[in-house]
């Protein structure tokens, strides 16, 4: 956020109000309303002042209304801008008898006089990221929220463990204040449209009714000690406890169009409360983690989670998930349950629910979390209405599976949570998606507005004393009611090398800002200490001020009195004012040691290397070409397409084979794009902006020379060693059964029934995550079965079906359908043999524990397809220790931060997208593809890419060459270079990042770190005691 | 600059100018804000002074480490209060346990001319192979690693000290024994790798050990240095 404020090329409206928009792509003119704040956002600093006396409560919404507010407050300590706004509340707005506040501010930014303005802007494209809503259970009377104290979302519960939240990131409870000891959360609510019994045991989730063959003579034929007897009033407990969801099903039939219908009888849009059919696709993850971070607070706390199918469907989540179900204390329970009542004295809250084993229960908890879902933006009709695009039955963002940032109004696009219930890393691709979308469109004009600061020329004060200069800066009052500044100033002017030390009443005000510029000059002032806040927001400001003034921007250094010492010992002044004094005098300490630094820019080449040419890698070279930057695409194999080459469709029907032959198309046409074929990558040497690749392709052998990699290598599919595959033709793969289809090979015609198996190869030890793609594959595949024969017997033995997201509709669809879903536990798997059927056919065998029943089926199959894991490709390693990237414990590429750089790598230049990062969905993979595009074009737009001046350096002289730098650094920064004095170790300022970790592991002491080296921190440790 | 980059050397400098107590704050493990996850390193660090602190006579409590995100303020502030309190309890560092002034700076002085040394170890001996806070404290609570501490530092870092309490004056070995509290032969034997290193000398006729001239001035830098054999 702090980088968006300070992007010199972006403008951050808040609090407007988009009202019209006209135009067409490349020229839009978009009306906006931007709401009174009754505050001049340019004035305020955001010091809070006027909250500390506001006089009139107001809710706090942002800790969700647990803790009190008032009418002018910041939304949150962090935002962005951090300036304060007035609400409806407010006793001046509403009875004009009260402007406390205007007395209070002293830098009289308080406004009652404005008014809502309206300003048009002229833009060339639209990117919507309205985000979602999280359901509201208050509608649904049976989750009892609002009616029971203890009853919370995971929204509520998120503020409640938060340290800036309602109680200081202590879970206390509404009721009595006090730790909840025994905690329930309850998974899917307002998702997968729950129904909830009242009264009735609940129903098992997910495994749908439907039946295969039950045989329970066979059965009994076998010799398994676990066998139970198959009553067949089994049978008829099974269908009993799926009535609600029968039931449910017969009057809303899960189709799309039936939901879209029911979203149209609304009225006002929105599906009823309880009603959303797809899964939230983020709420198992965030569960898992508010349980790790409860037993965290609270070691003694006992959780218990009661779930439908785990969805661990992301990179590292299925590890996640072990995590916290391993956790002492810690239960996961597989079951709908019912809130049944509150108890009257204690306020506890009782569950019901039903597990196989013991049947129906209640249990008594101290507190209770909703695990809510997610929705559309709460006025995304309006919104939708307003931009003049088309909605989906739910009400998200209709786009389509090869352009999933593009809606339906060409030069609009969207990210985030408002294109379907996504996790961060999704969102991120979505972001830099729609980013390389609108350079696809606009780049012909770009840089024509693109603003940048111009400097005067930096004096050179190498040869002089330190002459410091000093600024206090008051806060209006959030410092100096507490700190006695004048006397701090006083002091300042006491330490050594302090020519000149003053008090401000806001340093970081225009006017200040000035002042300070002003006497660099007048008292020729070489470094500069602003005793004020956190460096956190305004270092950057600063450093700018120091250069406007002609210093260089590294002679700046903050004392923070504000946040480390007014804030947090207000009520001890003259003890406060003494460690401001300290603090201080410690960075004057370190001011003194201050050097110079240069960041410095290298040309960057606007050329980059694709390698694969899968999905990913086309999409994501042809962003960059359509954008005007040459590309060169390298793939292994003759021709193009990689792994989609072989999928003929998608769940929500898109056709596979037409797209990638559309864009194998495109990249041969587009002139910037130059393919290799048959090609394998030999070396790769340099570094951001200045690689060079030699590339063997067709014979031949040539030298690339590029600005930024892209690595697109896919994935390869496993090949089971499990249940006679390679052994009988009957059986194959999810990949193979797709293809046969897609053939409609005579096997598949003459099916009468055709068993799944998932899970094959992975989410076992060897493999310990989740394939992701394979259950919405093991139902696409189920839809086409009943297509060609509706009276086809499907059956899918899974552990968890994780069609997450919006594919939680196909889903249903298929059950639906009667295609009949058993769970098998992972301890106890399928058996398969080769056998003979009742009409005397060969088939496959296949024996499975059925939870429901409680008994052993047996399932004659003609057709058994197995769900072959997703592998990282073959070449993973071979290419990671080209580009020197990084893998993750499954053998993935590694990406510089899971969530919030999922496209990139730690190393700089060099991007990720598609399966190579992690098995994903063709839409994902396209969205990762653009992002991926997104990210390079950021290095790519600019002439130079600028290295920090705060890197480290290797006094040559003291290298002993023991190499114990390189092993601490996770950037591969530091490499070995032959020097007269022999083999020394060389820093490249261009990778390193600044940590300092290599300084600490140098016996020598020969690598330093500019701006932190060891005489500045030791002199600022010194300092911290008077004369020490 | 990661928390990683804080070494003994700062920490044990902030007990030489006379802090009580020393808290460094770190990331969340496994949040780094690089890809160095470099707070493990701190964490190591962390040990190691802790393993240091006690083998001078120190409270080991008088250093702590506490990992917590950009964003929680007042857990910081929650977390700066309790370690103030811890170290007020504890009371002035030495006088507390024990320790005398002179013998007190000598130590720290020479825990810190030893960094260098430790880094040594650090890289050859004491690195934690799995990034778990459990691993960690499995692997410096571990009889093995303690082992390796007396060997490898416990007999450097005795030495260093003695080296500081000569560059006050001369001393015999009963009175090295009488500060440092040893035994008179585990003074010979220190004594006798110093002398073989010339470190220090013996004066026949006072009987006392001293340093060399150019040594009682500079930072007797070489001690830990090219010092495998312990």
């Amino acid at each position: 956020m702090v980088e968006v404020s300070r992007h010199p090329n972006i403008e951050v409206l808040s609090y407007s109000e988009v009202t019209r928009v006209e135009g067409t792509v490349g020229d839009f003119r978009v009306s906006l309303t931007r709401k009174p704040r009754y505050i001049q956002e340019d004035i305020c600093t955001g010091c809070a002042t006027c909250v500390k006396y506001c006089p009139k409560e107001s809710p706090d919404l942002f800790n969700r209304q647990m803790s009190p507010g008032k009418a002018v407050h910041v939304y949150f300590s962090q935002a962005i801008p951090l300036v304060a706004y007035i609400d409806e509340n407010c006793l001046e707005l509403t009875e004009g008898k009260c402007d406390i506040c205007r007395g209070v501010c002293q830098n009289k930014a308080i406004d009652f006089r404005q008014t809502a303005e309206t300003m048009e802007l002229k833009v060339g494209t639209i990117i919507l990221s309205a985000g979602t809503a999280p359901f509201d259970p208050a509608a649904v009377e049976e989750y009892g929220y609002g009616r029971m104290r203890n009853v919370v979302t995971s929204m509520d519960f998120e503020r409640l463990l938060s340290s800036t939240g309602p109680h200081q990131g202590r879970i206390l409870r509404a009721s009595d204040r006090k730790h909840p000891r025994k905690l329930a959360w309850i998974q899917c609510v307002g998702s997968r449209r729950v129904t909830l019994l009242r009264g009735e045991a609940p129903p098992l989730p997910s495994s749908v009714a439907g039946r295969a063959k039950e045989d329970a003579a066979g059965m009994n034929r076998e010799k398994e000690g676990a066998l139970r007897s198959a009553d067949p009033s089994d049978a008829r407990r099974r269908a009993s406890r799926f009535e609600g969801f029968r039931r449910y099903s017969r009057e809303a039939p899960p189709l799309l169009s039936s939901v879209a219908r029911r979203a149209e009888e609304d009225g006002a849009g929105s599906l009823t409360p309880g009603e959303n059919s797809y899964c939230s696709a983020v709420c198992c993850a965030y569960t898992q983690k508010q349980v790790i971070l409860t037993k965290e607070h609270e070691a003694e706390a006992e959780c218990t989670v009661f779930h439908n199918d785990i969805r661990a469907m992301g990179k590292d989540f299925e590890r996640y998930y072990q995590r916290a179900a391993q956790l002492p204390g810690v239960r996961f329970i597989r079951s709908y349950p019912v809130i049944a009542r509150e108890v009257a004295e204690s306020r506890n809250v009782v569950v019901r629910y039903a597990t196989p084993d013991d049947g129906v229960k209640e249990e008594e908890f101290d507190m209770v979390v909703l695990s809510v879902g997610l929705k559309p933006p709460a006025d995304h009709r309006t919104l939708a209405g307003t931009f003049g695009i088309e909605l989906d039955a739910h009400g998200f963002c209709k786009t389509s599976p090869g352009s999933p940032m593009e809606t339906t109004r060409p030069g609009i696009f969207v990210s985030g949570g408002w294109q379907g219930p996504i996790d961060i890393p999704e969102s991120v691709f979505g972001a830099s998606g729609a980013g390389a979308q609108s350079g696809e469109v606009l780049g012909y004009r770009r840089g024509k507005l693109a603003r940048e600061r111009i400097y005067p020329p930096e004096k050179d004060v190498a040869g002089e004393q330190p002459r410091i200069g000093v600024f206090v800066c008051h806060c209006g009052a959030n410092i100096s009611s507490v700190v006695n500044v004048p006397s701090t100033v006083e002091y300042a002017r006491t330490l050594p090398n302090v020519v000149h030390a003053q008090q401000q009443l806001f340093s970081c005000a225009n006017n200040a800002i000035k002042e300070i510029r002003e006497l660099v000059a007048e008292k020729g002032l070489n470094r500069v200490v602003i005793a004020a806040c956190s460096p956190r927001t305004l270092e950057a400001l600063f450093r700018d001020t120091l250069r406007e003034a002609g210093l260089n921007q590294y002679f700046c250094e903050m004392a923070n009195i504000r946040e480390q010492c007014s804030w947090v010992h207000s009520k001890q002044k003259e003890e406060a004012t003494r460690k401001a004094k300290d603090i201080i005098r410690m960075s004057v300490a370190r001011a003194a040691h201050l050097e110079p630094l240069q960041e410095f820019d290298l040309p960057v080449r606007k050329t980059t290397l694709v390698v694969g040419g899968g999905i990913a890698g086309m999409t994501c070279a042809l962003s960059i070409a359509r954008q005007g930057y040459p590309v060169h695409l390298v793939e292994k194999s003759r021709e193009l397409g990689g792994m989609a080459r072989r999928i003929h469709t998608t769940l929500e029907g898109m056709d596979v084979q037409a797209y990638v032959e559309d864009l194998i198309q495109s990249i041969y046409k587009n002139p910037l794009v130059h393919v290799s074929h048959g090609a394998t990558i030999k070396s790769v040497s340099g570094y951001v902006g200045n690689f060079t690749t030699v590339v063997e392709s067709e014979g031949r052998t040539r030298e690339i020379k590029h600005g930024a990699s892209i690595i697109a290598i896919g994935a390869d599919v496993y090949r089971p060693t499990e249940y006679l595959y390679g052994k009988n033709e009957s059986v194959v793969t999810h990949l193979e059964l797709g293809e046969k289809i897609a053939k409609r090979d005579e096997s598949v015609l003459h099916a009468k029934s055709v068993v799944m198996i998932q899970c094959v190869g992975c989410r076992n030890e060897d493999r310990n995550y989740c394939s992701r793609v394979c259950c919405s594959h093991a139902i696409k595949n189920a839809l086409k079965l009943k297509e060609i024969n509706p009276g086809m017997s499907v059956t899918i033995l899974y552990r968890d079906m994780r069609t997450y997201g919006l594919k939680e509709d196909f889903y249903r669809e298929a059950a639906d359908k009667d295609v009949t879903f058993i769970q098998y536990d992972p301890a106890d798997t399928p058996q398969v043999e080769a056998a003979v059927n009742e009409a005397g056919t060969p088939c496959v065998r296949v024996r499975v524990a059925d939870p429901i029943l409680g008994v052993r089926l047996e399932l004659d199959a003609d057709l058994l397809s197995l769900a072959a894991a997703v592998i990282p490709s073959s070449h993973t390693k071979e290419i990671a220790g080209l580009f020197k990237v990084t893998l993750s414990p499954d053998g993935f590429f590694k990406e510089a931060h899971v969530k919030l750089r999922p496209v990139e790598f730690a190393a700089a230049g060099v991007y990720l997208c598609g399966m190579a990062h992690y098995p994903k969905h063709i839409d994902e993979t396209i969205k990762q593809a653009y992002g991926a595009a997104g990210r390079a074009m950021t290095l790519l737009a600019h002439d130079t890419v600028v290295a920090s001046g705060s890197v480290c350096e290797v006094k040559e002289r003291d290298c002993v060459s023991c190499g114990a730098c390189m092993t601490a650094c996770a950037y591969d920064a530091i490499e070995f270079r032959d020097t007269f004095g022999g083999k020394k170790a060389r820093v490249n300022p261009i990778l390193c990042k600044g940590d300092g970790l290599c300084c600490t592991k140098c016996p020598t002491g020969a690598i330093k770190m500019k701006h932190f080296t060891q005489e500045a921190l030791l002199s600022q440790i010194g300092a911290a005691v008077a004369g020490g | 600059m990661c928390s990683g980059r804080v070494d003994l050397d700062l920490i044990f400098k902030a007990f030489e100018v006379g802090h009580d107590g020393v808290l460094i704050g770190g990331c969340k493990l496994n949040e780094c804000n690089y890809a160095t996850q470099g707070n493990y390193d701190a964490l190591g660090n962390t040990y190691i002074g802790r393993n240091i602190l006690a083998r001078v006579g120190l409270n080991p409590e008088r250093l702590a480490i506490e990992f917590m995100s950009g964003g929680e303020g007042n857990r910081l502030a929650e977390v700066v209060n309790g370690f103030s309190e811890k170290v007020k309890k504890l009371g002035p560092l030495g006088q507390a346990e024990g320790v005398r002034q002179e013998e007190l700076r000598g130590a720290l002085a020479a825990v810190r001319r030893l960094t260098p040394y430790l880094r040594l170890v650090e890289r050859e001996k004491l690195r934690v192979p799995v990034r778990s806070e459990e691993a960690y404290h499995r692997f410096f609570a571990s009889d093995e690693v303690n082992r390796l501490f007396d060997e490898v530092i416990g007999g450097t870092l005795t030495i260093g000290r003695i080296l500081s309490l000569l560059r006050e004056k001369p001393l015999s070995t009963s009175e090295i024994s009488g500060i440092l509290d040893l035994s008179p032969s585990d003074v010979a034997r220190h004594m006798n790798t110093a002398s073989r290193h010339g470190w220090v000398k013996y004066d026949l006729d006072s009987k006392r050990y001293s340093l060399p001239l150019a040594r009682s001035r500079n930072d007797l830098e070489g001690v830990g240095h090219g010092h495998g054999e312990h």
